[in-house]
């Protein structure tokens, strides 16, 4: 049987494996969602066994639990704590080296090793994340010449969501729970009775290429129906949304709403929302010499617009307030990155819920700011 | 540094458990290196030998707690031409500086068997207080890396690279799960400088806190929701005043129940 973009194929869980196989054939790096500390995380595996088979997550704001599943799904659970932008824009990086000489100092430009990843089990949501970072990376006079790299050797095989966690609202964000385009493979996870397989899609001719290596069959219309319906389940289960209809200015009108106020009490400036967020792009670069001063380095970091440094002009920092802060943060991600990448900031994943400490949920702070029909709240 | 003279260095003590200036010693790789940059000139938990000052470069440790150290400290700040702090205690007064929320005579005759040879002040206080301080470097103890990241700074003359935001910061760079989100684990990482690369939290149990107050603290919204993942409000005070008793907590707390 010959494969085509249009095919909708089965692989029977009992042959899943040998997706890694030939992944690892291929000399791909495996990152995938894998058990660790009480949570769903992405690491680098080797197997299918490293997935969290029969586990599932219970999120709300400010709250993560693991629980057991009564069925062995793979894929069975929302997004956790990681994102895959912890491999295209590594947490720390060393850009250069320099060397001290006659004349000043040399500099030695840092060669780093790029990874090519595989990245199994990738949302929807996740997947718009990437295209986000790739428009802030890769387009425009300004390439991040680090995360071009890894991102055109990555290999991406996504999954549609078959449940949507309490903090999820991709559906109001357009974003998901089914996965439309930028992947090499998408899967869905089917389990009917004692059956138990994943109806794939091909997106890309090294996906198509890589089907050829994995016993499949072509699936038939009840099992396509069945991917379809676990998508719809997701969507029934979505736990939050957000109204976008002109989110934009409503957000820039209401810059001094009293609402930011009462948020900026609660919130804790610890930057968490950020550091979870799988568009947050920002970075901070710091020099380093050994002690004698003859060489140095320059390392960049992820940093946060909540953190005091992060402004800093001389004299001191522009937004001491936590109000301007959050009010930053928020006006970004929902309005001004419109105006400076053509999209949402925001793909709707949940994750700046789930893992804010004190529980501060954006889309509850939105509805407050941009709350249509009274404006008693304009000071 | 061939041919121009090596810095001095003095390391103080006052009262503190000494674990901030073994930091120093721990150093082991590194030592060799330190010591052909800079002389070690007054360290008497490293070397009897005391080489006589001024000195270029002080790291003060411990807090101040007797009428005589209150006096030292300002010796050795005229001695020093730049003065950091090492560690919770010089820094903020240490785990000590929970006497200043009681009667401090009251531990001292549950303490000794001889109350009467005791002198002491009634407070456990920061250098801070005393003198001026050129640079506070946080931890209990400090943390290896940044020693030398200031010493090195100090060196080369540029800013040492220690930043005062969150410990939450750290452990997300690190990849470690939240105990607070998870567990329900009171972690005090939120409101707490970095430093330490999230430690705790990386064992799987909540900060303490003993690097102290990150920039802008919110401690009224953290008590508010350690209550309410049914924290006792005694269990919170507890943990607000452990290594650096947080700075008007008490009054804090009073608010956000309010
Ligand atoms: S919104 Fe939550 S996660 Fe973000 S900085 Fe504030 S307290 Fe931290
Ligand atoms: S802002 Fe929050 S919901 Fe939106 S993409 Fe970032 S982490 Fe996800
Ligand atoms: S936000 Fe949507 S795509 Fe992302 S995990 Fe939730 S349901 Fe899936
Ligand atoms: S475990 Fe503690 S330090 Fe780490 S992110 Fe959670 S609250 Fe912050």
């Amino acid at each position: 049987m010959s494969i085509s973009f249009s095919s909708q194929i089965v692989i029977e869980y009992q042959h899943f494996d040998q997706l890694f196989a030939a992944l690892s054939e291929l000399g791909y790096k495996i990152a995938a969602p894998t058990v660790r500390e009480g949570a769903i995380v992405y690491d680098e595996v080797t197997s299918v066994h490293e997935l969290p088979c029969g586990w599932t997550d219970v999120q709300n704001a400010g709250g993560y639990e693991l629980q057991k599943r009564a069925d062995n799904a793979l894929f069975g659970y929302n997004v956790g704590p990681h994102s895959w932008k912890k491999f295209l824009h590594p947490p720390s990086l060393k850009l250069w080296e320099a060397q001290k000489n006659e004349q000043g100092f040399e500099i030695c430009p840092e060669v780093n090793e790029v990874p090519r990843y595989a990245f199994i089990g990738v949302r929807s949501c996740e997947l718009h994340a990437i295209k986000i970072q790739d428009r802030v990376f890769m387009e425009g006079p300004y390439v991040d010449s680090t995360y071009e790299k890894r991102r055109k050797e990555s290999f991406i095989v996504a999954v549609n969501c078959g449940q949507a966690g309490e903090t999820c609202f991709c559906s109001s964000m357009n974003t998901g729970p089914q996965v439309s385009e930028g992947f090499d493979l998408a899967l869905s996870e089917v389990m009917e009775e004692e059956k138990h397989y994943f109806v794939v899609s091909v997106g890309s001719i090294e996906g198509q290429a890589l089907l050829e290596k994995i016993v499949h069959r072509e699936a038939r219309a009840e099992e396509i129906q069945l991917a379809m319906d676990t998508v719809d389940e997701a969507r029934e289960q979505m736990g939050r949304s957000v109204d976008t209809f002109n989110i934009q200015s409503l957000l820039i009108d209401n810059h001094d709403h009293a609402r930011w106020e009462e948020v900026a009490e609660r919130c804790l400036s610890c930057g968490n929302c950020t550091m979870v967020c799988p568009t947050c792009f920002c970075t901070a670069v710091e020099d380093v010499t050994d002690l004698t001063g003859e060489k140095a380095q320059r390392v960049r970091r992820w940093d946060s617009c909540f953190t005091m440094d992060f402004s800093y002009l001389h004299g001191g920092s522009v937004r001491s307030s936590v109000k301007s802060r959050y009010r930053q943060w928020l006006t970004h991600k929902f309005s001004t990155w419109i105006d400076q990448f053509g999209s949402s900031g925001c793909v709707g994943c949940g994750r700046c819920i789930t893992w804010c400490p004190v529980g501060i949920d954006v889309t509850e702070e939105i509805t407050h700011i941009c709350d249509k029909d009274k404006n008693d709240g304009i000071t | 540094m061939a041919g121009t003279k090596k810095p001095k260095l003095a390391v103080w003590k006052f009262a503190s458990c000494d674990g901030c200036q073994l930091t120093l010693l721990d150093c082991e790789d590194e030592l060799l290196a330190i010591t052909e940059a800079i002389e070690i000139a007054y360290f008497p938990e490293a070397t009897r030998n005391v080489v006589e000052g001024p000195y270029d470069l002080s790291l003060v440790e411990g807090s101040i707690t007797t009428e005589h150290d209150a006096q030292r400290i300002h010796e050795i700040r005229r001695n020093s031409k730049f003065l950091i702090t090492i560690g919770a205690c010089a820094t903020t007064g240490g785990i000590q500086a929970l006497r200043n929320l009681q009667n401090v005579d009251d531990f001292v005759r549950i303490v000794y068997a001889h109350p009467e040879y005791i002198s002491t002040l009634e407070t456990s206080t920061a250098i801070s207080q005393h003198v001026k301080v050129d640079f506070e470097l946080r931890g209990c103890p400090i943390n290896k890396e940044q020693l030398l990241e200031v010493i090195n700074a100090y060196l080369n003359k540029r800013k040492p690279n220690v930043s005062s935001h969150s410990v939450c910061m750290e452990c997300k760079l690190r990849g470690t799960v939240c105990v607070m989100v998870t567990k329900k684990a009171p972690c005090l990482g939120p409101i707490t400088h970095a430093g330490c690369k999230a430690l705790c939290p990386a064992y799987n149990r909540g900060c303490f806190g003993c690097f102290g107050a990150k920039e802008t603290p919110n401690v009224a919204s953290i008590s508010k929701w350690y209550a309410h993942l049914g924290v006792e409000q005694s269990e919170i005070s507890r943990i607000l005043n452990t290594f650096n008793a947080y700075p008007d907590c008490e009054s804090k707390e009073e608010e956000c129940e309010r």
